[in-house]
């Protein structure tokens, strides 16, 4: 197998490009997050590191650094310090597979801007996310708290529950697009109106859509779901026993977790790096100025998503345990199923 | 030697040494992470025998689920190396004598059985597609026989979980 140098050092940028992107919108979504809070409660929120607070998650990052390190007597150590690693890892390792926008065709050859085009794109998101729960126990178990375990028990089995829903609902988009490369499903959802009805896997799959949207909620461990941090019942959730940037570590996975998952919203049901007139601009602007636009719009309807996460936390009280279980078995799941019942009988009987 | 063949090597090995790991470690935790570290290697290898979706859900099913599952259980009860009981002579002497009946039918069946040379050719059975195709139409029957089989399993662990009516504790 002769492996070119040239594309391993294209891959090795482009991973560098999409990891340090990810890391930078992760960062300003926690400054965002806090803007975003004091505008709804009618604060002004961090307005003193640079101009609007701009430096704000610099400071925060570079106070977290500084802190100083404690790993309790009785934990268990190697674990202790493996959990925050996974929840970084896990969250990092999904962008692998995501489309940023169009193949750039130049002279000297294709430039793709995707990592991997691999044929189980979908599956392999899936895999990851089931993984990423073990961060969470691995760290709370190790901590030796009984708060801790008790948070992490409850966020693995909100995890695992929320993933039967989403994995049906991703069945059913299947069943409608015939593969699970995220690369050609963008594809399929080419410009915004085909002519006959939208391109868009949402004007297809609304109900499917809501399922997803939800649960993919529940898995970031967001409010209105966010019971594994649960500061009246569990004093502060997993991370208690963490300190300095293991702490860090673990709050801005779930930011990262968060960016991640918009885009691949966005990419499933909401066109990707798809938007209406887009052969139009193809033919008027050059392909690289094109290739950013779209990696733009992608960008653009990530970050839709990630502020309206953030009004959602804002305006929705947190559920209880009973209720969060309630609501992911016996209404979400029946739902999808339902919903793939419907998929399979419009495919069958109605398109053809 | 080729990628292939370190990459081949090295996940052998891997798979191996944390599957010893599982049985050789004294604290459950251990056990079920270096189980989880098996499950990675055997999907290494699904991969390079080009069966992606056998790797993909090798790792969702049982690195993510089942696993998740057992340390659950495990953290719960709350197990260390020092609470594991003593077990008596009786027992280790079973022990000793069933496990190396065992090795050394492995042994005789080891020695009689060539080597195959590693087949590199790759096959394409393993990719999703061929694999659907393959389930669906030759071998349907046995699918959804096992579909049954698990909804069976599913509804008998609900049955078994439900409380009895009258009683609410």
């Amino acid at each position: 197998m002769e492996l070119d140098l040239m594309f391993i050092l294209g891959k090795i940028i482009l991973i560098t490009v999409i990891l340090l992107g990810s890391l930078g919108i992760a960062m300003y979504a926690t400054w965002a997050e806090r803007k975003v809070a004091a505008i709804m409660q009618d604060r002004r929120g961090p307005n003193r590191a640079g101009f609007m607070g701009l430096l704000q998650p610099l400071a925060d990052g570079g106070k977290l650094f500084f802190k100083e390190e404690i790993i309790p007597d009785r934990s268990t150590r190697f674990l202790f310090i493996m959990g925050p690693g996974l929840a970084m890892l896990t969250a990092l390792m999904t962008s692998a597979v995501v489309p940023w926008g169009p193949d750039i065709v130049t002279n000297s050859g294709i430039i793709t801007l995707q990592v991997a085009d691999i044929n189980i794109g979908i599956l392999f998101i899936f895999g990851v996310v089931s993984l990423g729960v073990y961060g969470v126990m691995l760290g709370g178990w190790a901590s030796n708290n009984k708060f801790s375990l008790l948070s992490s028990i409850r966020a693995a089995s909100q995890a695992i529950s929320y993933e039967l829903a989403m994995g049906i609902t991703l069945v059913a988009m299947l069943m409608m697009t015939g593969s699970l490369s995220l690369r050609e499903i963008v594809d399929q959802q080419h410009g915004f109106w085909d002519g006959h009805y939208f391109t868009w896997n949402f004007f297809k799959q609304p109900l499917g859509f809501l399922i997803f949207f939800v649960c993919a909620l529940a898995e970031l461990n967001r409010a209105p779901f966010d019971l594994p941090e649960c500061e009246s019942e569990l004093n502060m959730g997993y991370h208690q026993e963490y300190s300095s940037m293991k702490l860090g570590f673990y709050l801005f996975a779930e930011y990262i977790n968060m960016f991640i998952s918009s885009v691949i919203m966005a990419t499933l049901f909401f066109g990707g790096y798809n938007f209406p007139f887009m052969d139009q601009v193809a033919g008027a602007v050059n392909p690289i100025l094109f290739s950013v636009i779209c990696v733009m719009v992608l960008l653009t309807k990530a970050i839709g998503f990630i502020l309206f996460i953030m009004f959602i936390r804002w305006t929705l009280p947190r559920f209880r345990y009973d209720q969060l279980m309630r609501l992911g078995w016996k209404s979400l799941i029946p739902l999808a199923l339902v919903n793939m019942l419907i998929t399979g009988v419009v495919i069958l009987w109605v398109i053809k | 030697m080729s990628v292939y063949e370190i990459l081949f090597w090295f996940l052998t090995v891997m798979a191996l040494s944390c599957a010893l790991g599982v049985i050789l470690s004294r604290n459950p935790v251990n056990s079920v992470l270096f189980l989880i570290a098996t499950f990675f290697a055997i999907s290494g290898h699904y991969i390079l025998m080009n069966a992606q979706f056998l790797a993909i859900v090798n790792i969702i099913v049982y690195a993510g689920a089942i696993m998740v599952l057992f340390l659950f259980v495990i953290m719960l009860m709350n197990l260390n190396a020092d609470t594991e009981p003593q077990k008596n002579r009786l027992i280790q002497l079973a022990g000793v004598i069933s496990g190396g009946a065992l090795f050394l039918v492995v042994l005789a069946a080891l020695r009689t059985s060539t080597v195959n040379v590693l087949e590199q050719t790759s096959t394409d059975i393993g990719l999703i597609k061929n694999l659907g195709k393959t389930l669906f139409t030759q071998f349907v029957l046995p699918f959804e026989i096992s579909s049954v089989l698990f909804l069976s399993a599913m509804i008998g662990a609900v049955v078994i979980g439900k409380k009895e009516e009258g009683q609410t504790a």
